[in-house]
């Protein structure tokens, strides 16, 4: 656990596609297992881009906007993060032509960096201590995924689940005596949990890696789309969740009475709420956003602040604890103070 | 640790099971109610009632609902001991 203190969050906006499809509508699935995995996921609707539209293209937006809106001098922005599973190519990093189509100075350190579900947290703390070394004034956070786009539309153990977003958090060097508080963890054992088996160096993608095959009734796919092992991710968010939290909250002097929203990865409901009931945490300060906008993956926690509590953020000064977990595996906690932060209403391209 | 309780909380976690028709040696993975979703929805009702974890693993080797029960309470036996 670590405090990087002087640094705040000062804006955010997340854009997603128009394009909505409900779960109802899903076609490889029976009617009851369509009833049944949304009353457990809570996902009912998702965001789906179109061929095209990538992370990149949403967090621009999002930033864009977002800076544009706050009258950010772009020459003051030192630190640009990209994080993502979805990257624009292999090679270059993204962000490199992030920060060019921004407009930001060549000066501005650009950073690509691979995390999914508990990616925001990490970004924060990525960002937060980049700006406190370098002695930039600005940094700007941009997290997304078009997770539809690795994802087999013929496999119902992930299709229904995973929507897209893309966000921009902008953070501030502050006088202020403010303070985000972190606490971040990994686990190799687990990298197969979820995963993308071909296309990297380790098994390289051939004609084979398309070839689709038939795993289990409903679930159809081909070795360049994401797998993941519900039970092992369900069974690793039970365990590892709820104690970091609970470990991260004395560290900084805090009950979770102290705090007014806890924002979780937007996992699904059933695994969320045991969640939540372990830490025994009111329903009101748990926002969800998994109803219209699904497992937007490490986009999930901006896109739960902005669709739920854009008016609190914006009105109030509020003291947050963020989480995210899933792929890695990987999951962290923060826990900071915002204070009446510019918090655009949600883009939609 | 009850039986009885077990078999009457995993009925109701179950979709479209009449009460009563879940049996000790009734084979779980072939109810027509029994898929992957609920799967999970098991291992969520066991942590929260139990406080032990069903793995994969668990969930393959068992065949009837009695084996579950005895995987659960030889978990929460060892957690208590």
């Amino acid at each position: 656990m670590f405090t990087v203190s002087g640094i705040k969050l000062s804006g955010l906006a997340v854009s997603v596609p128009k394009q909505k499809v409900s779960n109802n509508d899903y076609p490889f699935a029976s009617i009851k297992e369509k009833e049944l995995f949304i009353k457990t996921t809570g996902i009912q609707n998702r965001r789906i881009a179109p061929e095209g539209l990538t992370a990149s293209d949403l967090c621009f937006e999002a930033a864009e906007k977002l800076l544009h809106e706050m009258q950010c001098v772009k020459s003051e922005i030192g630190v640009l993060l990209f994080i993502t599973q979805t990257p624009d190519w292999i090679i270059p990093p993204t962000a490199i032509r992030l920060q060019h189509r921004l407009g930001l100075p060549k000066a501005c350190i650009a950073l690509d960096i691979n995390l999914g579900c508990s990616g925001y947290v990490y970004g924060l703390s990525v960002i937060s201590s980049l700006l406190k070394t370098t002695g930039a004034k600005k940094g700007l956070l941009l997290v997304g995924d078009v997770s539809s786009s690795v994802v087999s539309e013929k496999d119902k153990s992930t299709s229904p689940i995973f929507s897209d977003a893309g966000s921009a958090t902008l953070m501030d060097v502050s006088d202020a005596d403010s303070a985000i508080h972190f606490s971040l963890h990994n686990d190799g054992e687990g990298y197969n949990a979820i995963i993308i088996p071909d296309g990297g160096m380790r098994s390289k993608f051939t004609p084979a890696s398309v070839e689709v095959q038939k795993i289990s009734e409903g679930i159809e796919r081909n070795k360049t789309h994401l797998i993941m092992n519900g039970v092992d991710v369900f069974n690793f968010s039970l365990r590892e969740v709820a104690p970091d939290v609970k470990q991260l909250l004395p560290y900084c002097g805090k009950d979770t009475k102290d705090v007014d929203y806890f924002v979780f990865h937007q996992a699904n409901l059933l695994m969320n709420e045991a969640i939540r009931k372990k830490l025994a945490i009111e329903p009101e300060k748990v926002p969800y956003s998994l109803k219209d906008f699904g497992n937007t993956s490490s986009a999930s926690i901006p896109t739960t602040l902005v669709t739920q509590l854009r008016e609190q953020l914006t009105n109030e000064k509020l003291s947050l604890l963020l989480s995210g977990f899933g792929v890695g595996l990987s999951w962290g906690t923060a826990i900071l103070e915002t204070d009446k932060i510019a918090c655009l209403p949600l883009i939609e391209i | 640790m009850i039986l009885a309780d077990f078999i009457k909380m995993f009925e109701a976690e179950l979709a479209d099971i009449i009460p009563g028709t879940i049996l000790p040696e009734t084979a779980y993975k072939q109810l027509d109610a029994w898929n992957s979703m609920q799967a999970l929805i098991l291992i969520a009702m066991v942590d929260a009632e139990y406080g032990v974890t069903l793995t994969a693993e668990n969930l393959h080797d068992c065949i009837t609902v009695s084996d579950l029960f005895s995987v659960v309470q030889n978990k929460k036996t060892v957690l208590n001991s």
